[in-house]
């Protein structure tokens, strides 16, 4: 800070090689802990020096060059469009055609940041050709090459269609698909992670991913043993199954849904988020796929979440995903009723509304879910204990079920009357007229008058 | 006479109101019974005309009974036809119970078995880790049984791994038996050098910087200094282990995509070409700027001459500057003379 920057400006022009390369070095470093010090790059003018004579300089400039334009435009989009208007991105493409792998990889993850922080900077680094040269740089041997590249393709797709389609133009898919059964754990991360950019923006784009005959080998992805590489993988999975009934069909007849849950079941914490979403998005296509699913043995791992789990958007998301299972018929409703997990979702629901300052995510969706499943749910036992103690919005449904299941069962009057049931609604006070006293209307003309009163 | 008079006056009149009477209740009765007469025809002509519209109108209803109930009828089988059909084609098609029971106990099935390959290959990974780090300890011992040859014992002395006391020589004592001895010195030099070469050319962060030659490694304490004028040795290690820089033609990998890719369109090149000389001149140039050669086969004065017409023994006297050979101007030294042409071991150059 202490014009450090501007001592080392000239020495960036100086003859000997080595000195303006470790002064790249050091002003790389510099930039990389702090984002003043990289703006003071920035503005000192650095950057055009530093590229100007980039492509006579050997490969250890380059890559040093490389070094500091990714340390700069990490921090922040506004630096990084510093960064590209210096005229950077042709500097990088040429370190990009390159030989020497060192300095095609700090090109490419130098693009990587870059494309990382909008969509405008994403296009102007595949303005500028990039993407063609980085589906090269993946099929080369070295490792640690093809990992950034793939990153850098992830970055670039994650933005906007366009973008993803550009990917797919350039035979992308096919050659990060061959690099899935790849041993190396890093690799199958940003692999993954670039497949799932590419297939969460459209159906076309996720057909396509498809095609590309991933599916048995992703499922082997979600027994690895780094949390990472599964967390990519089912996330991938969720891209591919969110869009359409028949894409989510295909993923539940391979075995899809089997492996997801066993992968939620072998997780802890947020890695288990997007598994959790999966289930949702297949469950809520169709009501054979949440039969499916049901039959696949869901439900227990999302009731363990639903109860595990502290952090609140992952308790949100178990609840959304119990209600996609449970809101289609009265047969769903009662699979997830038995699980006996209405009554935890009600403490959830409970439990933040003592608390209003906080609205929480978890509540919201615990009370939508709620509702969903006890419209459909017409199994009174597991209704029972939620008599006493929900709140008048949720009560409303409960009653109506009670009072649509009532009239026609005698065994099931019996049980209510027995377990108290029918005090708990004679207790209940409700405007006359109101929907409410309709079903306690109904509820009691269902029993002679001395056991009303 | 006025009295007889009146009475048969009032006879008359009497008679002349009765006749009267009796003409017109009789008249009265002739039209009464005329009427009723007409009555009765009328009464008759209205029976029998409502008789026969009433009848036409019952047998217009009875048809119409019977076309309803012969519609509803119709209905009633047309709904038990629509009944199955739609029975059966919602259970066939639109919610097929059986088939998705088969496809839910299909999917189950298939979990079962993706499960079971999933977890196969779960433990398959882990045995294959397990394998790894097996056969890195079993590199590492015989690595240091290597190292510690000295510890294997003798005829005389038993070894540390091979007490007396034992009935049987320890597991690290057969591996000492089976090793081959380690040479320290090579191995230290091999390891510093490699070190080096692995320095400068692993590249996977861009955090470390080339170690241009700041990190030597150490010469042996008790080499032999070489004899003769010599550069300074910083200068010399420095040239001698300076990292190789390969042309591009050499860095670039033969089988990499670039490179098979410009090599196709090259042999493409090589084969295609229509001219062999392209930029002929024109057509009388060699007749007058190139000079015809004959070619070394045919020419020479005595036919076919090695390759190379210059004679390096040939003696041109005419290019002699002066007449006599070359001779010593001064005399000889006697010793150096000597040198090398005796065979006593005092000649000797040590």
């Amino acid at each position: 800070n202490s014009g450090v920057v501007c001592l080392l400006r000239p020495l960036l022009l100086d003859v000997i090689p080595s000195i303006r390369q470790t002064t790249a070095l050091a002003l790389g470093r510099l930039a990389d802990c702090d984002v003043d010090l990289a703006e003071t790059v920035v503005k000192a003018g650095i950057l055009p020096q530093l590229i100007c004579s980039l492509p006579e300089e050997n490969r250890y400039y380059k890559k040093t060059a490389a070094f500091v334009l990714r340390a700069v435009s990490k921090h922040s989009p506004q630096l990084a469009q510093a960064v590209v208007q210096c005229g950077a991105l042709e500097m990088l493409m040429i370190c990009l055609e390159d030989f020497d792998p060192g300095v095609k990889e700090g090109a490419s993850w130098a693009l990587g940041y870059i494309a990382r922080h909008n969509r405008e900077l994403s296009q102007a680094v595949v303005d500028a050709g990039a993407v063609p040269l980085l589906v090269l740089c993946i099929q080369e041997p070295e490792i640690a090459l093809k990992r950034i590249a793939a990153s850098t393709l992830s970055d670039i797709s994650k933005h906007s269609p366009e973008l993803a389609q550009t990917v797919v133009d350039a035979q992308a898919i096919a050659h990060l698909a061959q690099m899935i059964p790849n041993p190396d754990a890093k690799l199958k991360r940003q692999v993954l992670s670039a497949l799932s950019q590419i297939a969460k923006h459209s159906v076309d784009l996720a057909e396509l991913v498809v095609e590309a005959e991933i599916f048995p080998v992703v499922l082997t992805c979600l027994k690895d043993s780094d949390e990472y590489v599964k967390k990519n993988g089912v996330t991938l999975i969720r891209e591919i199954a969110k869009h359409t009934p028949e894409l989510s069909q295909l993923v539940v007849n391979l075995g899809g849904v089997a492996a997801v849950i066993d992968c939620i079941d072998s997780c802890r914490g947020t890695v288990r988020l997007p598994g959790i979403m999966t289930l949702g998005y297949v469950a809520a296509q169709s009501e054979d796929l949440s039969m499916a699913v049901i039959v696949s043995k869901g439900i227990p791992p999302l009731c363990v979440c639903l109860i595990e789990e502290h952090e609140d958007h992952i308790k949100a998301a178990a609840a959304w995903a119990l209600g996609q299972i449970g809101r289609h018929t009265a047969e769903h409703a009662r699979h997830v009723a038995v699980a006996n997990v209405l009554p935890t979702m009600l403490d959830i629901y409970m439990d933040s509304r003592s608390s209003d300052d906080l609205k929480m995510k978890a509540s919201i969706f615990a009370k939508k879910a709620l509702k969903t499943i006890l419209q459909k749910c017409t199994y009174l036992p597991a209704l029972e204990p939620l008599l006493h103690e929900a709140p008048p919005n949720i009560l409303k449904h409960i009653i109506g079920q009670f009072s649509k299941v009532l009239p026609h069962d005698s065994k099931a009057r019996r049980l209510f009357v027995t377990t108290g049931g029918l005090k708990k609604v004679q207790e209940i006070k409700a405007e006359p007229g109101s929907l409410l006293q309709e079903y306690i209307n109904t509820i009691n003309n269902c029993y002679p008058e001395e056991i009303v009163r | 006479y006025f009295y007889i008079f009146r009475a048969i006056d009032e006879d008359r009149k009497i008679k002349y109101k009765a006749a009267v009477k009796i003409q017109s209740w009789f008249r009265g009765c002739r039209v009464r019974a005329y009427l009723r007469h007409l009555n009765k025809m009328a009464i008759l002509m209205q029976k029998w005309w409502r008789g026969y519209l009433r009848r036409k109108y019952f047998r217009e209803t009875v048809e119409t009974a019977y076309f309803i109930k012969k519609l509803n009828f119709y209905n009633e089988m047309a709904v038990r036809i629509q009944k199955m059909w739609r029975g059966y084609y919602v259970r066939k098609y639109i919610h097929n119970f059986y088939a998705l029971k088969k496809y839910l106990k299909a999917i189950s099935v298939n979990n079962a078995f993706v499960r079971s390959e999933l977890q196969e290959y779960a433990e398959m990974k882990e045995k294959e880790d397990k394998m790894k780090d097996l056969e890195k300890e079993e590199k590492e011992k015989k690595y240091q049984a290597r190292k510690m040859h000295y510890l294997l014992s003798t005829t005389q002395i038993p070894g540390i791994y091979n007490s007396p006391f034992r009935k049987s020589p320890d597991p690290m004592e057969l591996l000492l038996r089976k090793s081959k001895p380690l040479t320290h010195r090579k191995q230290q030099v091999k390891e510093g050098k490699s070190l080096v070469v692995y320095e400068l050319y692993d590249w996977p962060t861009c955090k470390e910087p080339p170690a241009f030659v700041t990190a030597l490694p150490l010469l042996p304490i008790d080499r032999q200094k070489p004899q003769g004028p010599f550069r300074d040795p910083a200068e010399v290690l420095w040239q001698r282990y300076k990292p190789l820089e390969p042309t591009l033609r050499v860095a670039e990998s033969r089988n990499s995509p670039p490179a098979k890719a410009r090599e196709r369109p090259q042999r493409e090149e090589w084969r295609n070409p229509i001219h062999d000389n392209e930029f002929l001149p024109f057509s009388s140039y060699h007749r007058i700027y190139e000079k015809h050669e004959t070619s070394l086969r045919r020419s020479g004065k005595y036919g076919q001459e090695a390759y190379g017409t210059k004679h390096f023994r040939d003696v041109y006297p005419k290019k002699w500057i002066a007449d006599k050979d070359f001779e010593t101007l001064f005399p000889s030294i006697v010793l150096f003379d000597k040198f090398g042409k005796t065979y006593s071991s005092t000649g000797q150059i040590v």
